[in-house]
């Protein structure tokens, strides 16, 4: 990465350094945008931490998590987190095979995560336990639900990367999409940590 | 200006979040892989003692908590690279007024309603009140 980092900044007389670099630039504006995202996951955290008890006669949270299932679907984000990790690196070095390579996998592993929730989602719909039979249902199918849809998004991000890629090559401004796109994924690793603990185990045991 | 100084402005440049001091494949893949070991190790740890009887059952919430705060720092550095080095001083600010509002939003919530839910009368006498 250093001959897109090293230096776009300029040397001013004087010893004033110029703007920042386009790279950290982009890069911090996004980050600004995860952390606000993150604010927006932190509301539905408090509506459910707040409902989690309101089951309207309905089931309880112990009722109806499969942990078994959880356990699959964390291994699966947090290998994606990592083949995106592996991704980077091979974008930092140029290497578009390793890169198309890596970023196969982090899809597959999270398209593998979203058909188990929809399949949970599903069957619990089937069971009489939608997101209307009761308010703890409700914020639990808005959280998980926003969640997966993040994901979603991140999948769709993540193909037009490849294609992008794939068409113009390691460009600077494509390297500052793929920054972007990794720390988005990161983050959704950071958020799925949040709901496991909080909703499935805290859940589960009580 | 000496090639020195040059050195050294370098050296304490921002870098964007995301991205490493110094790159190489070796020191970034070591990274990850120490990243997903402690990610696995403290995802392990907390199913276990969801499901546990091993442990003094009123602990676990508090663990779980624990745990799943320690995975989340984790990967904010291994995987975010997000550090306390001096050229990431802005992304670390940021992290921190985003954590404050996280923090007001839930406990904030949590105490609020805590309260309303013991001082508000039971709602089959709201109800008589309102015919």
């Amino acid at each position: 990465m250093t001959d897109v980092m090293a230096d776009e900044r300029l040397h001013l007389p004087g010893g004033h350094e110029g703007p920042a670099s386009k790279r950290i630039v982009t890069g911090y504006g996004f980050w600004i945008f995860l952390l606000s995202d993150m604010v927006m996951f932190s509301c539905f955290f408090a509506a459910y931490a707040v409902l989690s008890g309101q089951t309207a006669g309905g089931p309880k949270g112990s009722e109806i998590f499969d942990l078994r299932n959880v356990a699959i679907e964390t291994g699966c984000l947090l290998l994606s987190s990592f083949a995106c990790g592996l991704a980077a690196i091979a974008a930092g070095v140029r290497n578009e095979t390793w890169f198309q390579i890596a970023m196969a996998v982090t899809c597959i592993l999270g398209l593998a995560f979203l058909a188990i929730e929809f399949n949970e989602f599903a069957s619990l719909v089937a069971r009489g336990a939608g997101p209307s039979r009761s308010a703890f249902l409700s914020a639990f199918f808005a959280l998980v639900g926003c969640h997966g849809l993040h994901v979603s998004a991140g999948i769709l991000w993540l193909l037009t990367m490849m294609a992008q890629v794939f068409a113009k090559g390691f460009r600077a401004d494509i390297l500052r999409r793929f920054l972007c796109f990794a720390l988005f994924w990161h983050a959704l690793d950071i958020i799925w940590v949040a709901v496991f603990s909080v909703v499935y185990l805290l859940g589960s045991t009580s | 200006m000496s090639e020195h100084q040059i050195d050294d402005w370098q050296h304490h440049a921002d870098v964007a979040p995301g991205d490493e001091e110094e790159f190489s494949v070796g020191k970034a893949l070591a990274g990850y892989v120490v990243g997903l070991a402690l990610a696995v190790l403290l995802t392990a740890t907390s199913f276990f003692i969801a499901s546990t009887d091993l442990v003094w059952q009123p602990s676990i919430p508090v663990a779980i908590i624990v745990l799943a705060i320690a995975q989340m720092g984790v990967h904010l550095v291994f995987f975010l690279h997000i550090t306390t080095g001096p050229d990431n001083t802005n992304n670390v600010l940021a992290l921190a007024f985003g954590l404050l509002i996280v923090f007001l939003v839930i406990t904030g919530s949590l105490w609020i309603m805590s309260h309303l839910n013991q001082n508000m009368m039971p709602m089959d006498q709201i109800m008589q009140m309102q015919r």
